[in-house]
């Protein structure tokens, strides 16, 4: 059942989007859309005012880093919910750490204004029409983003503690 | 509204305006916050007022932001639960639950029937203590201390159980990936079945003193409404979004945890103001207490935990007089057993709405990224467009009604 609801939407998307639909997939309960970052507001604002489609309430969002995709580098995930017929999608988009740059999903959801911030706050990422985009939970005069996997928790120059039996 | 309306009108005639003298009308700032004793807890809120009328309002949250999902990205995953219980620290049992059945969902793990009973009543005992801690405080934000007083007993005793369970109160860390860490014991039965035989009195009382008050409701109806429409634009969950009439619960639309056993109904509220909420979750305690009573009474037999020696940590005596229980305990402390690769999403019914668990794990020893859906974070937001054009005194009102926790606002 839960794959007929990933080709549904992905055929919808595909007839209308075309290639800006990279890749669709099943993970566990959850269908996945790669997206462009160039029409990811697109498809939301699809998704969301489209009779058909429905997805109305968005769950959550939050920023990714993969480091070792080149030109790839950051991404964010929306997940989306339609509530009447309960389905559940998630969309990702990437794009690279020197532009980092994603449409702003304020417009759609006034419930992103501070998610995004939020993902601004941790990984650097500029959502382009956000009304208010300035750290949020982190101090304003930090000049480093924490979230970036750059950023070890622990400090790498530390000579006291002998981890290398158990591969820390 | 109608009083706040009387109150905006009024303050036109009386208050000057600036005009005939040459000037231009003038508001003045006023800072409530951080730490001011209405707020409950750490909140600023930096205020545009019109004499008492509040024009604008700009919230500053991340006072007490501790980096949790960085933290994550370092921690075997049985160490993370620690850390959800300092999110919504009213309800931390759900956390708990929520994070190992996230964990439970990658693994592909399937927990025995009697563990997910123990789970739900525990939960079911979090919801309780964390809406009676929310309604009591609106009841003090409204001038009515002596409920408050009150039914801080009854949190008390559900504090006991737990403490009967796995020994600690407040951050409870209760439950492990796989089941829960030991079964209730004769003392924990029985303190159940005295707070399930003592709740409905007590909250009788407590909604007598309230619900049909004429001063609490006076103070309280029509107090920082939101319609269904915007509430769910905010991403809304929990007793505030049911208080607007939208009957979403994710222990109905994706049931977990065997809830699909239970019978229990969805309270729902009108106008999403104040009164509203506090009767929403008024009634949810009822409906927790049917559920705890359901469970009590078909609670099945059977083992505590799964079968998942990877990630159960084995009993202390075996450690020390088997092998093989020696080396998966070695491995789980250490961090090592191995997680397959994937992500998932999983959401529970929190206190305040759906609290949600986004992991990713690339098969390393610790989760690759953690992301926390936290319902107070999110909804939040809203606070400055409620508030606009109502009193600071409602303002006060509607902040405690959203039941805004700040260690889940700020993570």
């Amino acid at each position: 059942m839960e794959n007929t609801l990933l080709n549904t939407i992905h055929e919808k998307l595909l007839t209308k989007f075309g290639e800006a639909i990279i890749s669709a997939e099943q993970s566990y309960d959850f269908p996945v859309f790669v997206i462009k970052t160039d029409s990811v507001f697109e498809v939301v604002k699809f998704l969301k005012e489209d009779p058909e489609m429905g997805f109305e309430f968005m769950t959550t969002l939050c920023g990714l880093h993969y480091p070792d995709n080149k030109g790839q580098e950051l991404g964010v995930m929306y997940q989306l919910h339609n509530l009447p017929k309960n389905l559940r999608i998630r969309l990702k988009t990437f794009f690279p750490i020197s532009d980092p740059k994603v449409q702003s999903m304020t417009p759609l959801f006034s419930s992103a204004n501070w998610q995004e911030r939020q993902e601004y706050d941790f990984y650097g990422i500029i959502f382009k029409g956000h009304p208010n985009l300035k750290r949020i939970l982190n101090m304003d005069e930090m000049n480093y983003f924490p979230m970036r996997k750059e950023y070890p928790l622990e400090d790498g120059t530390r000579t006291d503690k002998d981890d290398k039996m158990f591969g820390r | 509204m109608q009083k706040t309306e009387a109150a905006k009108d009024q303050s036109k005639t009386s208050l000057p305006n600036g005009e005939g003298q040459g000037g231009v009308k003038q508001y003045s700032t006023l800072n409530l916050g951080p730490t001011h004793p209405a707020t409950h807890g750490i909140f600023q809120n930096i205020l545009k007022m019109d004499g008492e009328i509040i024009m604008d309002a700009e919230p500053t949250v991340g006072y007490i932001h501790r980096a949790f999902e960085k933290i994550a990205e370092r921690r075997p995953f049985y160490q993370i639960t620690p850390l959800t219980d300092r999110l919504n620290y009213c309800s931390s049992p759900i956390n708990n639950m929520g994070w190992h059945m996230t964990v439970e969902k990658l693994i592909g793990c399937k927990v025995p029937k009697r563990a997910e009973y123990i789970r739900v009543i525990i939960m079911e005992l979090a919801r309780i203590s964390d809406h009676l801690v929310c309604n009591s405080v609106i009841g003090v934000d409204s001038g009515a201390m002596t409920g408050f007083l009150y039914v801080f007993q009854l949190r008390e005793h559900i504090y006991e159980i737990y403490e009967e369970i796995c020994g600690a109160r407040l951050t409870t860390n209760i439950g492990r990936i796989g089941g829960m860490e030991r079964d209730f014991n004769e003392t924990a039965w029985k303190k159940l079945q005295k707070f399930v035989d003592e709740l409905p009195k007590h909250l009788e009382e407590f909604q007598k003193l309230l619900v049909r008050n004429r001063i609490f409701m006076d103070r309280t109806i029509g107090v920082g409404p939101i319609s269904a429409e915007r509430a769910l634009n905010y991403g809304f969950t929990g007793p505030n979004l049911r208080a607007a009439g939208v009957d979403y619960d994710v222990r109905v639309m994706n049931p977990y945890c065997s809830y699909e056993d239970f019978k229990f109904n969805i309270p729902v509220g009108k106008s999403g103001d104040v009164y509203d909420r506090f009767n929403v979750r008024e009634q949810e305690m009822w409906e927790s207490l049917s559920i705890i009573k359901q469970a009590m009474a078909n609670m099945p037999d059977g083992p505590f935990h799964a079968d998942v020696p990877e990630f159960y940590l084995p009993p202390k005596e075996e450690v020390y007089n088997n092998m093989e229980a020696l080396i998966y305990h070695f491995k789980i402390v250490m961090g090592e057993s191995d997680v397959p690769k994937g992500e998932v999403y999983h959401a529970v019914e929190g206190g305040n709405g759906e609290l949600g668990f986004y992991l990713i794990s690339d098969g390393g020893r610790c989760a690759y990224r953690l992301h926390f859906r936290r319902p107070s974070f999110i909804y939040y937001q809203a606070y400055p467009e409620l508030i606009k054009g109502s009193l600071l005194s409602d303002a006060i009102l509607t902040l405690s009604a959203m039941n805004v926790i700040a260690g889940e606002l700020d993570a």
